[in-house]
């Protein structure tokens, strides 16, 4: 028993540092990546001294992240005359703490045998016994579920924000807020829904796992193989969810300063833009567990590489354990990449628009794509 | 629209594969131990195409034996809109032909809009703008003010308006 609690433990600090150095590396990346997406060279002036001696340390602008931190908590933490003081102070913690939580349902690498791995550790092996743990916080059967529940949440932060913040920028913000994420929420529900009958399971562990073998010989057997068009929508809806251009009306500056969170300053705000870095993370940690074949390499299982030749490369568990790993974060920062390349290539809708594109584009189109799924899987099933 | 415009996605796809392209073309430079970027980094860097006829830093001329051409008249200094020149006149006995000379020639940077109007108002042909900008970057003011012996450092070895002493023969007040 004592066991189980000391790997979730690892699990759950690998997890949180996991979510807080993506938080902070995408800030530079999305900086980065801009920069040289439109021929400039990036923010690269802020230094850390090793003390005592004229070295300054640069490495391409990473420090800038702990600059902003540094500066975030330094500002004033300015309080608006509002009537619910309440609110205002634990909006930022509604949406910041059920982004953070969405992580634990998800896979981020095979099974842990510790009994294997530590082969020449006799004390700490027969410690183990034979348990295995999949490394995964909590093994929910909802798991699909319990990711929509928390994504959810975020809606009510948003909206307690704008609401209490007693400024009309705010409001209107929250108002859009709302019900863009309700629609996108939606088709984000449905496209999913497709995945779901392909796989028969909301245990993303168990979606993760059926997505190691090969398809048609050579295909690896990934989301994406399956339902190429859910992907897309999925990923649409997902950037709509997490408020980013081109549907970043709620905090479009141009017209609502910075909407729900107007009012909000240090690190109150500092919360609400680590919660969208975050988000980034876990939509990239999504996508990649649902459509590219998670902590799956092509051709790869749990004792090492198949490859279609017949060839056969041994590897042992210590081994596949970290290619697993770092295969999965290398996902992840690929689809974050991704969706940093979309902010910054494609104009914002305008209101009405986004809400027209929602209900009566992607809305049927998210209904086609699991009415044809779920007719292909019955006549493949019966025949 | 038309339908294909419509479905967006490919549209879409259009634009990613253009700003996706010149990322990938200026990450290929960068790696490969080249500048992926059309700035420059400012301090550090000076751009080498400046136009020859850019309104730069100023420089005083100077006469064959070394000291300024200028008299000392405030011309200059009178019409510059953001009154940033300061000059501070002296009698020199030993030139008769040009007794009032500057002790003192200041410009202060901080506020000079480079507008080249002291350089059209000089009748001496005193002060000019060359190409070059002055080197402004610094963390306090007070090295903003450029004195006449900073301002004198300008020797070129020819000129098209009046010959120039290699070496000047008279050391400056």
């Amino acid at each position: 028993m004592i066991q189980d609690l000391v790997v979730t433990m690892l699990f759950i600090a690998y997890a949180i540092a996991v979510l807080l150095v993506f938080g902070t590396v995408l800030t530079w990346v999305e900086r980065k990546q801009a920069a040289i997406m439109s021929d400039r060279i990036g923010a690269n002036r802020a230094y850390v001294r090793i003390p005592f001696t004229q070295i300054r340390l640069v490495w391409l602008g990473l420090f800038h992240g702990l600059a902003d931190g540094l500066k975030m908590m330094l500002k004033e933490d300015f309080k608006p005359d509002s009537y619910d003081r309440f609110a205002y102070a634990i909006a930022p913690w509604v949406v910041f703490t059920p982004v953070l939580l969405v992580f634990a349902v998800i896979p981020f690498g095979g099974t842990l045998v510790p009994g294997r791995l530590f082969d020449a550790l006799p004390v700490v092996a027969s410690w183990f016994g034979d348990r295995t743990y999949p490394l995964q916080i909590a093994r929910l059967d909802a798991g699909l579920l319990v990711v929509f529940a928390f994504g959810g949440l975020t809606i009510i932060g948003a909206m307690l924000a704008g609401w209490s913040s007693s400024n009309k920028f705010s409001m209107l913000g929250a108002l859009r807020a709302g019900s863009q994420m309700i629609s996108y929420e939606l088709v984000m529900g449905l496209t999913v829904l497709g995945l779901i009958v392909v796989y028969g399971s909301v245990d993303l562990g168990s979606i993760a796992r059926q997505q190691s073998g090969v398809v048609l010989g050579w295909l690896p057997a990934w989301g994406i193989v399956y339902q190429p068009f859910a992907a897309i929508l999925f990923m649409t809806a997902a950037i709509a969810e997490n408020k980013r251009i081109p549907f970043d009306l709620p905090e479009a500056e141009s017209e609502l300063i910075a909407g729900y969170y107007t009012e909000y300053s240090a690190m109150k705000m500092g919360l609400f833009m680590f919660a969208e870095f975050i988000e980034i993370a876990i939509i990239g940690a999504l996508f990649t567990t649902l459509f590219l074949g998670g902590y799956n390499l092509p051709f790869m299982n749990d004792a090492g590489f198949v490859l279609p030749g017949g060839h056969v490369v041994a590897l042992g568990h210590g081994t596949v354990l970290v290619i697993q790993m770092v295969a999965f974060l290398l996902k992840v920062l690929l689809v974050c990449s991704f969706q940093i390349l979309v902010r910054w290539s494609l104009p914002r809708f305008r209101y009405d628009q986004l809400l027209a594109f929602a209900w009566k584009f992607m809305f049927p189109l998210a209904l086609a794509n699991l009415t044809l799924t779920v007719v292909a899987v019955w006549v493949l099933r019966a025949g | 629209m038309t339908w294909w415009e419509r479905a967006y996605l490919f549209e879409i796809v259009r634009g990613l594969t253009i700003t996706g392209g010149v990322f990938m073309k200026n990450m290929w430079r960068w790696m490969t131990l080249r500048k992926g970027a059309l700035t420059t980094y400012y301090p550090e860097e000076t751009r080498a195409d400046y136009a020859p006829r850019n309104r730069g830093k100023h420089v005083l001329t100077q006469r064959v034996d070394g000291r300024p051409q200028c008299i000392a008249c405030n011309l200059c200094a009178t019409i510059c809109p953001a009154k940033v020149i300061e000059i501070e006149a002296a009698f020199d006995p030993e030139d008769p032909a040009h007794p009032k000379y500057p002790a003192r020639f200041e410009i202060d940077y901080s506020r000079c809009i480079f507008c080249g109007l002291c350089v059209e108002a000089c009748p001496e042909d005193a002060i000019r703008m060359v190409k070059e900008v002055p080197d402004l970057p610094t963390r306090d003011r007070g090295s903003l003010w450029l004195s006449r012996a900073e301002l004198l450092t300008w020797n070129p070895q020819s000129d098209v308006a009046k010959p120039y002493a290699a070496r000047p023969t008279r050391a400056p007040e």
